[in-house]
């Protein structure tokens, strides 16, 4: 028997083709080079090559590898995202890595796989390929957590992670099945065109995938990993994963619902609108409690998942686009939100309490300003970039007849505000209490330097969304 | 012939079954599951899917089983012997049912196969058909695949590797 073997371009891949290299690239060097701090310059290269690749793709005409992958301005939209996350996170993690831990390479190298598969997510068109790019990021992401070795949390945390991934992931493949098995096909177009109006079979097809994206994604009520993993993680690997795990996963989630489930909005699009508001408010609810920032931190990522997802829940274009945008918004202020927590975390505790919050402005003005910044973004407050993040999909919200979603999700962010303010009222107005001792804070060149550029974006997507909007708009034309 | 090499694999397939769940020793559990393994691996040739079958015994039989014992060696049989206390008695009797009603799905599907003209696809499940899928139609997440298994090793080796200072525990009794 002979099989022709189909000629395929890689063309379309090259960018995460680039990753890969690199990565094994840093695989080897780890075997020889004595200066560990090389690795990550090296891996941060690759970022930036991989960026070149991306914006070239973008000149010429969509490419695509069989009905798997595709480059068209949507998955170049989420590369680009996902490459600024995985370049900031491996400057935040840059001095942890140099200072406690002697695992740089195999650490960076599995940021890079972990990125590899973000990507592939954002390209993907199968369900196959997305099953498949899942599992790539989600194991990285599993092992990452793991990597403060010194702290038994840390382990426990990627155990926890690991054992809810897999049943997760568990959930999604029955959900794949259940779907191929009522369409006859795994590829999305193909889905969309042969479910029909669906049936039993596919309706719990769907129900099963959207089980696996909610965990993926944090979304209540699958989100019960997330503060444990948060807290327990690096905290520049929570950093990673809060953004990267979060824009890759909504990559898939919006282009499956959007490409295969186009016919049945009718039927979704309650069902996700539902899902936002218990998302946003179990999230807010739960963040007003907690006295560590990461966890904290956590809870407010649960809360802006509920939010993106509101764009989902719309289903029109300014919908899609306006939750691109927010994946990208949301990239820059929880990287430098985490960014400020690695420079409070004391040594080997690798957490902040917020009563040691106390005091920090007035021993540390800049980094104060700079955490007051990230924090208002988040809640949304207007000139920064957090703002345009909620105004364009509550705005898609109304104009889908969801004006309820929209008024929810503004009542939330009110909500939303009081435990930003918090950490900004901590830092600001609070004398430090008699024995208090003071606020030790380490501010390596290269953290600062990361927390400046993610300060930057904030304050430039901000002050010209237009810029970036007409981007995301341009990524969301392929849904048509 | 068919429906006699069904009754016996079947039947045997139960019987392994039941010793998981029935057996006081976790290890003789381990064991059950794995001759419950086999015979399903016997069932799915005697359906003409000789590739299934092949990735039963290696997969489920060998590596899983071989994992399942690995970690019952690590806890230690004897300290998960009293495991099986009255108040799992329930779980067992609901996990009887459950396996009587998988043999009885099983039943009816060869049962089909048996009395009823094929209906698969010539060479269904067959090493061809499924060797041709993945280097045509699923080439790219078959490569794809290649990248989580490197994945995979990486961070075996990244756990694995004894780092400073060792993790503070309570020492062991």
């Amino acid at each position: 028997m002979t099989i022709t073997m189909p000629s395929v371009s890689l063309m379309p891949y090259l960018p995460e083709i680039i990753l890969l290299v690199t990565a094994l690239l840093v695989l080897l060097v780890d075997t020889v080079w004595g200066d560990k701090r090389w690795l990550v310059w090296l891996a941060f290269l690759g970022t930036l090559v991989s960026g070149v690749a991306v914006w070239w793709l973008a000149q010429g005409p969509t490419l695509q590898l069989q009905d798997m992958l595709t480059a068209d301005a949507y998955a170049l939209f989420i590369d680009m995202v996902v490459l600024i996350v995985a370049a900031i996170s491996l400057l935040l993690a840059y001095d942890w890595l140099i200072e406690h831990n002697e695992q740089q390479g195999e650490y960076v190298a599995l940021l890079l796989f972990a990125t590899v598969g973000m990507m592939t997510m954002g390209a993907a068109i199968n369900v196959v390929t997305i099953f498949v790019a899942l599992e790539i990021l989600s194991l990285s992401l599993y092992i990452l957590t793991g990597f403060a070795r010194e702290r038994l949390t840390s382990g426990e945390a990627a155990l926890k992670y690991f054992l809810l991934g897999a049943f997760a992931s568990a959930f999604f493949l029955y959900g794949a099945a259940l779907l191929y098995g009522s369409s006859g096909h795994l590829d999305l177009i193909g889905i969309g065109q042969n479910l029909g109006t669906g049936g039993l079979m596919a309706g719990a097809g769907v129900a099963l995938l959207l089980v696996g994206f909610s965990f993926k994604v944090a979304l209540a009520p699958f989100h019960m990993w997330t503060p444990d993993v948060y807290q327990g993680a690096p905290t520049s690997v929570s950093a990673f994963m809060s953004v990267g795990a979060k824009a890759a996963g909504f990559a898939a989630f919006l282009r499956f619902f959007q490409v295969a489930l186009a016919g049945s909005y009718a039927q979704w699009g309650p069902a996700l609108a539902a899902l936002a508001v218990l998302t946003m408010t179990w999230g807010n609810l739960a963040a007003l409690r907690q006295e560590s920032l990461k966890r904290l931190l956590a809870y407010s990522s649960i809360a802006h998942a509920g939010y993106a997802l509101v764009g989902l829940a719309a289903g029109n274009s300014l919908g899609s686009s306006g939750l691109l945008f927010y994946l990208l918004a949301y990239a820059f202020m929880n990287l430098g939100a985490f960014g400020v927590a690695i420079m409070l975390e004391k040594p080997g505790s690798g957490d902040v309490m917020m009563s040691s919050l106390r005091g920090t402005s007035r021993q540390h003005p800049l980094l104060a300003a700079t955490m007051a910044v990230f924090m208002f973004s988040l809640a949304g407050v207007p000139p920064l970039a957090g703002f345009f993040g909620k105004l364009y999909v509550f705005g898609a919200a109304v104009e889908a007849n969801m004006a309820w979603l929209a008024i929810v999700g503004v009542i939330n962010s009110a909500l939303s505000a009081y435990y930003y303010l918090r950490v900004t009222v901590l830092m600001y107005m609070r004398d430090e209490e008699a024995g208090e001792e003071e606020v030790a804070v380490s501010k390596p060149p290269v953290l600062v330097f990361a927390l400046v550029v993610a300060l930057f974006f904030v304050v430039i997507v901000g002050l010209w969304p237009s810029v970036w909007m007409q981007m995301a708009q341009q990524a969301a034309l392929i849904f048509g | 012939m068919e429906l006699v090499l069904f009754l016996i694999f079947g039947f045997l397939a139960l019987v392994g079954s039941l010793g998981v769940i029935l057996s006081r020793n976790v290890v003789h559990s381990a064991l059950f599951l794995l001759l419950n393994f086999l015979m399903l691996g016997l069932l799915y040739l005697v359906l003409g899917a000789q590739f299934l079958a092949v990735s039963q015994f290696i997969v489920y039989a060998g590596a899983i089983v071989v994992l399942f014992l690995f970690v019952i060696m690590l806890i230690g049989s004897e300290s998960v012997g009293d495991f099986v206390s009255k108040g799992r008695r329930v779980a067992a009797y609901l996990g009887m049912f459950l396996a009587l009603f998988f043999f009885a799905g099983l039943a009816y599907a060869v049962g089909v196969r048996v009395f009823l003209p094929p209906q698969g696809a010539p060479g269904f499940g067959a090493i061809e058909s499924v060797g041709k899928l993945l280097f045509t139609e699923f080439l790219v997440p078959f490569e794809l695949v290649s990248i989580l298994l490197l994945v995979a090793m990486v961070g075996a080796i990244a756990l694995a590797h004894q780092v400073w200072p060792a993790p503070s525990r309570e020492p062991k009794e």
